[in-house]
């Protein structure tokens, strides 16, 4: 008789996710919050939220093996639910759980062969697990969390399960890297609410539902990837250094030309070539010295970004030194254009004579001889 | 005044197999007399079959039962309002079908000598001339089948006048997001570059300062509807045009939402070179799949002589009509012969009766049922607002959004649009791309009352109402209609596991 065995699920819940929206505060870290929110008698959010997403599982398929970390980080609700589950630790029952606790939660998982990883959250998270484990192994995001700027989250708890499933029974076979977003702490200490590109997570992407809004599309990420690339191919120059940024829609070029690469770091190609790779300022103005150069960038998804975020190292200096607009060449799926829901471009170089001069229309480069023009503005504009 | 109801509606549901499982060997419709089937014939042999094709062998009873089993699971616009926004499902007047069967036209073959279809010929020029009166162009042809084959067309034409000044260096067409994505499609088929221009977020409409940054020396035109489908009238349209012969690009129109302009507004006036009609839409035959189509094509004198061949021509002299293929830079052929004869017929009849004034009559009584429409949704129907509310006028249909009813419930249009089947009605949403948010479109044609349009808010009404007080309910629908929810929506997008014929079927799920 041939064994079938069950699909593992790797179930990770931040128990405080999510508690500092009711007490004002950005995001929930650290044991004083811990403290404050059992003070204040406050009703954990994150566990609702688990909650709702294991029982619509469960509706979905009975028959799947859920790995937890520990009973606060989860296992209370799996057992509940009375699903199969395994769980890493012993139960010791610490007060506390910490973002450490997530980070061995889901290397461990990553080590026992989970087929995905569930977590339940928001961006801070988001990114202990992009911390952890980066993008070898898929994963979800239950929105649970005050902010959830990253690209990794569904719609809701539903949809989480709705996807999870349609994923594990091969339905849906593609994934895309997704970026994971956060509030940059050093600005923020110094009063200042600013996003940043923090690094990529893999998650099974849905046309029907696509994680962060629900935008039905006909379209198709990856060759809409393939196609962008290819149009960026067709009409290389290879008297011209191409200063390409950070994001999957870029990195996509440099994979068609057969060189590999980060997906986060800033390469230059020149004549078909990688010649940098993960490259700071200095390096870059190194390279491109006097010779003519252009900067092919994507925005980041759901914020909008063009410069600010996630690619400091193309500095306003960089910027001045290709020779500003002209030589500036966006691209992006038009899916992720769509998912702005309208808003333009954000610019944020840190210059703020730079950024009325780099702002105006662009025509973004969303397919094989297709373009859209999208306007790009200050973000100093929006955030007064 | 009627008596407005919700209605009661249960449509059947059969579980009807495909007609290549109804097949019997040697069941026979039809046993052709004295045919020796055993008789050699005269094939070449590099035309001959191998075995004989694979066609279900059924008999007429069957046959019959099994159509108008299918047919019983549709919805169709001849039985109730069928309000698909952007597609103009009027009536479409049954005498004008009759007509269009007369065996005067069905017998006609398009070889036969012309002095034998003189009469044909004469709609043909008349119907042209009618439409060069309702455009300001100055002359029509009627060949392509579709709207999307029309937009072909224009882009062709494009194409080829810029070839023939020499102006080789113009390989791109501008469009607007907003208009039927056909207007990006074909001129990308025909091997133009394609920009869109998006709307503005606050008045809907596309954004001067996009156009202004888009053109330049390597824009061959610019294709667009007007008003786009959000159905907001451009008034700015003419300072578009300009912008665009400026730098001698041509200006073709997609006037695929006319329904609300007729003899109101003409589309040369508006800066336009060419445009098109879709006669199977507001011109009254039958729309999209419920018949064939035709696209009429009209042009500015200076591109006469790009048009598809043949036109038709009237010598008045000796009182005859002729074709001619004699244009010197003709884009060719686009589709086979003259056009759907059988839809110019009934669209040639339409105006014929309706005249001058029928036809702007047409146009205002579709204003006149939309404004009313809109203006009792917005106030009594809970969840949905108008998308761009700072332009509140539409033409003859309007976008909505239910983002509000989906943020409040997590009922989506597409949940509406089942349950709305459960009544008997056929709704739509939008085209690709939803930048709108849950978008509801409706187009409440000048053919229905008021007393169908009013049925249609009180279902709309009731539909929303049950989306707030148990959204499962209505997330499970249809459960009166045919058909059922579907499950696996990532299917519709995954060609590969697509069936469009038969044979398609037994390779990819069952031979394998």
């Amino acid at each position: 008789m041939k064994m079938i065995t069950k699909k593992k699920i790797g179930f990770i819940l931040n128990p405080i996710a999510g508690m500092g929206g009711k007490i004002g505060l950005k995001g929930t870290d650290g044991i004083e919050i811990y403290e404050l929110i059992s003070k204040l008698g406050l009703e954990p959010w994150s566990p609702v939220r688990g909650l709702r997403f294991l029982e619509f599982l469960k509706k979905l398929d009975n028959n799947l093996k859920i790995v937890v970390y520990s009973d606060q980080m989860g296992g209370n609700l799996v057992k509940n639910i009375g699903f199969e589950m395994i769980s890493i630790t012993k139960n010791e029952n610490k007060k506390y759980t910490s973002s450490m606790d997530t980070k061995i939660a889901a290397k461990k998982m990553l080590e026992m062969g989970v087929d995905i990883i569930i977590f339940v959250g928001g961006d801070g998270t988001a990114r202990d697990i992009q911390d952890s484990v980066g993008i070898n192994i898929p994963v979800i995001g239950v929105p649970a969390g005050v902010k959830m700027y990253s690209s990794v989250f569904a719609s809701s708890p539903e949809t989480a399960a709705k996807i999870t499933i349609n994923y594990l029974n091969g339905n849906i076979k593609k994934t895309i890297e997704a970026e994971v977003l956060d509030i940059d702490e050093n600005l923020f200490r110094n009063g200042i609410y600013r996003v940043k590109l923090y690094g990529f997570l893999k998650i099974p992407y849905d046309n029907v539902y696509y994680p962060g809004s629900k935008i039905p599309t006909s379209e198709n990420e990856e060759l809409n990837q393939i196609e962008i690339a290819q149009e960026i191919i067709n009409n290389l120059d290879n008297n011209i250094y191409y200063i390409i940024g950070p994001g999957s829609t870029t990195k996509r070029i440099i994979k068609n030309l057969n060189f590999e690469t980060s997906l986060l770091g800033i390469d230059i190609i020149k004549g078909r070539k990688l010649i940098g790779s993960n490259l700071n300022e200095y390096k870059i103005l190194e390279i491109i010295n006097k010779n003519k150069s252009k900067l092919i960038i994507t925005p980041i998804g759901g914020q909008g970004y063009i410069f600010g975020k996630g690619n400091l190292e193309i500095s306003a200096n960089v910027i001045k030194k290709i020779g500003g607009k002209k030589n500036i060449i966006i691209i992006s799926t038009r899916n992720k254009i769509y998912k702005l829901n309208q808003k333009p471009f954000l610019i944020d170089t840190n210059d703020k004579e730079l950024d009325e001069r780099l702002s105006g229309w662009y025509k973004v480069i969303v397919g094989l001889n297709e373009y859209m023009m999208y306007k790009a503005v200050p973000s100093f504009n929006l955030h007064s | 005044m009627g008596i407005i109801k919700v209605r009661k509606y249960h449509q059947a549901k059969w579980n009807e197999p495909i007609i290549f499982q109804l097949n019997t060997p040697d069941e026979r419709g039809f046993i052709i007399p004295y045919f020796n089937y055993k008789k050699k014939i005269n094939v070449p042999n590099k035309i001959k079959r191998d075995k004989l094709p694979n066609l279900p062998e059924i008999s007429q009873p069957k046959i019959l039962g099994h159509y108008l089993r299918l047919s019983q699971e549709t919805i169709g616009g001849n039985i109730f309002i069928h309000g698909e926004a952007t597609c103009t499902m009027k009536y479409n007047p049954k005498i004008n079908e009759i007509i269009s069967r007369n065996s005067k036209i069905t017998e006609l073959h398009p070889l036969q000598p012309i002095e034998t279809i003189q009469g044909s010929l004469e709609i043909l020029y008349r119907l042209d001339l009618f439409l060069r009166e309702i455009s300001g162009f100055d002359k029509y042809i009627f060949q392509p089948g579709s709207g999307a084959q029309s937009i072909y067309t224009m882009a062709s034409i494009i194409y080829k006048y810029h070839k023939v000044n020499k102006n080789y260096q113009k390989n791109e067409i501008i469009t607007t997001l907003l208009s039927h994505p056909s207007n990006h499609a074909a001129p990308k088929t025909r091997g133009f570059k394609v920009i869109d221009i998006p709307p503005d977020p606050e008045t809907g409409l596309p954004d001067i300062e996009a156009f202004k940054n888009a053109i330049s020396k390597k824009t061959a035109g610019l294709i667009i509807c007007n008003p786009e489908d959000t159905e907001i009238f451009n008034t700015k349209i003419n300072e578009i045009t300009k912008m665009f012969h400026e730098v001698g690009a041509l200006c073709a129109y997609d006037q695929a939402n006319v329904n609300g302009l007729l003899g109101l507004v003409r589309a040369k006036d508006m800066g336009f070179d060419i445009g098109f009609f879709n006669l199977h839409k507001a011109f009254s035959s039958p729309h999209g799949s419920g018949g064939p189509g035709s696209g009429a094509i009209g042009v500015i004198k200076d591109l006469q002589e790009y048009l598809p061949i043949p036109t038709v021509e009237y010598d008045e002299k000796n009182n005859f009509y002729y074709l001619n293929y004699n244009l010197k830079y003709s884009v060719g052929k686009i589709r086979e012969f003259y056009g759907n004869f059988n839809v110019i017929i009934k669209a040639f009849a339409w105006i014929m009766s309706l005249g001058e004034i029928g036809l702007k009559e047409v146009s205002k009584t579709s204003i006149l049922n939309n404004a009313y429409l809109t203006k009792r949704i917005l106030s009594e129907v809970k969840g949905i607002d108008i998308s761009f509310p700072k332009s509140p006028y539409r033409v003859s249909q309007t976008r909505f959004t239910f983002k509000k009813l989906y943020e409040e419930t997590g009922i989506t249009v597409d949940d509406l649009s089942r349950r709305l089947a459960d009544f008997g009605f056929h709704t739509y949403h939008s085209h690709h791309p939803w930048i709108i948010p849950e978008p509801f479109s409706y187009e409440p044609v000048e053919t229905y009352s008021k007393d169908e349009i009013d049925e249609f808010i009180e279902t709309l009404k009731l539909v929303v109402k049950e989306a707030y007080e148990n959204p499962e309910f209505v997330k499970n629908s249809p459960y009166q209609s045919s058909i059922h929810k579907l499950k696996d929506l990532e299917m519709l997008n995954d060609y590969k596991k697509w069936i469009p014929t038969w044979r398609i079927y037994l390779n990819k799920y069952i031979k394998r």
